[in-house]
């Protein structure tokens, strides 16, 4: 599975940003090979609208199937992540990367 | 001549002069009161008119065609706003973020995004003794003011005769202000002299000489405060029209939606000050 963390950071240990199209940073972890790619998002700050469609963009263009945020996005980017099939994962507002992936895999994100 | 009731900072007093400065000079001269604060209008608070015309007011937006689409995704990168995105098969347009461009309808190839007409809200006018009011109201759920705004600002000119048009304008200095003073011949400037009031002038002042508008300041709530307003303006050069006292009875005619230009003799005097200023600038730029 490829999944995306919306981030304050860039590496296991960044705090987890819990809004999603405003998010500071990417990090997009590739499960199969372990490896982990932090994407600057701090772009979208110029952006007075939309910022929801176009993180969404980003994570479709990375090919992400599972999304890992705080609280979850917002209706236009909820509608466009729902139609490329990526699953979302809420409620890792205040952890890492590192604990929100174990809680992921425990199941005990939304 | 249109005279645009503007502020940087928010309750300075627009409303509260637009209203009463139109009411008050439609005694003498065929005058039109428009609001363009088209997301909170409420000059119709205090001109509480008879409804004339209503009718809804559209924006252009791209509705997706996907029968000969060819999913190239041109649409998207074209797009600055977002407002049309391709995921796998499907083209997403989002109306509230569009901006009516029409770069993704104009250059895709097989005519897949045909523009259409999406309602945002409606403008109505109204008659108040002798003076017309046009109110523009943007819908519940609608996010861009601006072609609402610019709709609002021509009614007027096309289905009115009047020889002054007072507009109440929005707060700030973002798109939906800017919108509103463009076709300004006059902007009069609503402060309260206080540091925010100040700070907010600033910003406001900025952009109108961007703009290259005429422009004059009123002094609000008179009283409280300091004199830093005063000193910013003759600094500047900028010329203060008038000082409205600061005064608690008027503030409470005001909370209940009153107008207060005929009990007030000294708002009324200030009141005459504008009025002649805006007479004597004549529409020079």
């Amino acid at each position: 599975m490829i999944i995306a963390f919306t981030t304050k950071g860039e590496d296991w240990d960044a705090v987890i940003d819990p809004r999603f199209g405003r998010t500071e940073f990417l990090v997009i972890l590739d499960e199969e090979s372990g490896k982990l790619e932090a994407f600057d998002n701090s772009g979208v700050s110029e952006h007075a609208h939309g910022a929801g469609p176009m993180t969404a963009q980003l994570i479709i263009e990375k090919n992400v199937q599972i999304l890992i945020t705080g609280n979850g996005a917002g209706g236009n980017a909820a509608r466009v992540l729902e139609a490329a099939g990526i699953k979302s994962f809420t409620g890792a507002g205040d952890m890492t990367v590192k604990q929100a992936y174990e809680a992921y895999k425990n199941n005990k994100l939304n | 001549m249109k005279v645009a009731i503007a502020s940087g900072k928010g309750g300075t007093g627009k409303t509260f002069l637009s209203t009463n400065l139109a009411a008050y000079m439609s005694e003498s001269i065929p005058t039109v009161l428009i609001d363009l604060d088209v997301e909170e209008p409420n000059s119709g608070l205090f001109i509480k008119g008879e409804l004339l015309y209503s009718e809804p007011a559209y924006k252009q937006c791209p509705d997706w065609d996907k029968q000969n689409c060819l999913m190239c995704g041109k649409c998207q990168s074209l797009c600055n706003y977002h407002a049309v995105i391709k995921v796998k098969d499907e083209i997403f347009v989002f109306p509230e973020l569009c901006h009516s461009c029409y770069a993704c309808s104009e250059l895709c190839q097989t005519d897949s995004l045909p523009m259409k007409k999406k309602r945002i809200g409606s403008i109505t006018h109204y008659k108040f003794n002798r003076l017309d009011y046009v109110e523009g109201r943007l819908d519940i759920g609608q996010e861009q003011a601006v072609p609402l705004i610019s709709q609002t600002n021509d009614f007027p000119a096309k289905h009115l005769q009047n020889v002054i048009s007072i507009c109440d304008c929005p707060p700030g200095t973002a798109c939906p202000a800017i919108e509103s003073v463009k076709d300004a011949d006059l902007v009069i400037l609503t402060t309260e002299p206080t540091p925010f009031g100040l700070h907010d002038l600033k910003l406001i002042v900025k952009s109108l000489i961007i703009l290259k508008k005429k422009f004059a300041v009123v002094v609000n709530k008179w009283g409280v405060g300091n004199d830093d307003v005063l000193k910013y303006c003759e600094s500047k050069n900028i010329t203060v029209v008038a000082k409205i006292p600061n005064d608690r009875r008027i503030a409470e005619e005001y909370s209940m939606g009153n107008l207060v230009y005929d009990n007030f003799g000294l708002f009324r005097t200030e009141l005459d000050k504008i009025k002649n200023y805006i007479l004597n600038s004549g529409g020079k730029k």
